[in-house]
């Protein structure tokens, strides 16, 4: 009996839980999306960039915003309001060499903030490399 | 309207995210690590180009885009060097944000005290 009520109590309040925070991740991922292409458009209309070079000064610019509002603690304060929302854009990965670097800082600034900055982006660049070296030689020797 | 397709895309992609975090307690480092995988994937048959061009940002902004931009920048260097090139055009595309990244988060630490 006790066990039943326990399942049903976990299997109600959980539900709504992760319909909340898919629905937050949504919003707030898409508009870093919406925000990054303004960017990008206005980078292409106002000081007549090219698509390439507008999409990687877009880049660029989110990184730098994400930078600072990470050293501002915002940054932190939008990571726990919207999880998957927050670290997926590469304003995350901008927060997760930041708030590395930063973490480290009292251990000095080459163990800490040199050392300690990819502690958290660095498998993502690890993972990146390798899975593109893998699929790149097989797509150079089959495909091209 | 591509502001509607850059927030639908990229909502998308970080609701996956999201649902790999809740449904299978994965850390965000595990799902950055294995979007950037799937990002190199997608690049197969033009699919993530296809879908930049759909939703323009909404595409170039999610971490899968740095996957795809590894190796279209490595894939890129082999036509003009072989096989030599998957090294030396692999961050051909993503040299500026990393860079960018090192810089910004270096002069942040410096300047900011860490807050807990």
């Amino acid at each position: 009996m006790r066990k039943d009520y326990t399942k049903i109590i976990k299997r109600n309040t959980l539900k709504p839980k992760y319909f909340r925070n898919g629905a937050v991740a949504f919003v707030v991922g898409g508009l870093i999306g919406v925000f990054g292409q303004g960017l990008s458009d206005l980078y292409i209309n106002i000081f007549k960039m090219s698509k390439d070079h507008a999409n990687s000064l877009m880049t660029v610019t989110l990184i730098l915003l994400s930078a600072i509002t990470t050293g501002l603690g915002i940054y932190d304060h939008l990571g726990q309001f919207a999880g998957a929302g927050a670290f997926v854009p590469i304003t995350g990965f901008a927060n997760s060499m930041t708030s590395a670097a930063l973490e480290g800082k009292s251990e000095g600034i080459t163990l800490g903030i040199g050392a300690g900055m990819f502690k958290l982006a660095g498998s993502v660049i690890v993972f990146g490399v390798v899975a593109s070296y893998i699929l790149g030689t097989i797509r150079y020797l089959f495909f091209q | 309207m591509i502001y509607i397709n850059a927030f639908i895309v990229c909502g998308f992609i970080c609701l996956v995210g999201q649902l790999l975090v809740d449904l299978f307690k994965l850390t965000p480092g595990h799902v950055t690590s294995w979007f950037v995988v799937l990002g190199a994937v997608l690049d197969s048959f033009n699919f993530y180009d296809n879908l930049v061009d759909f939703a323009g940002a909404g595409a170039l902004v999610p971490i899968t885009s740095f996957g795809h931009s590894l190796l279209h920048g490595a894939l890129a260097k082999t036509e003009e060097l072989g096989f030599i090139g998957i090294g030396m055009g692999m961050f051909d595309l993503t040299a500026s944000g990393i860079t960018a990244a090192i810089i910004f988060a270096f002069l942040v630490a410096l300047i900011f005290k860490p807050r807990h």
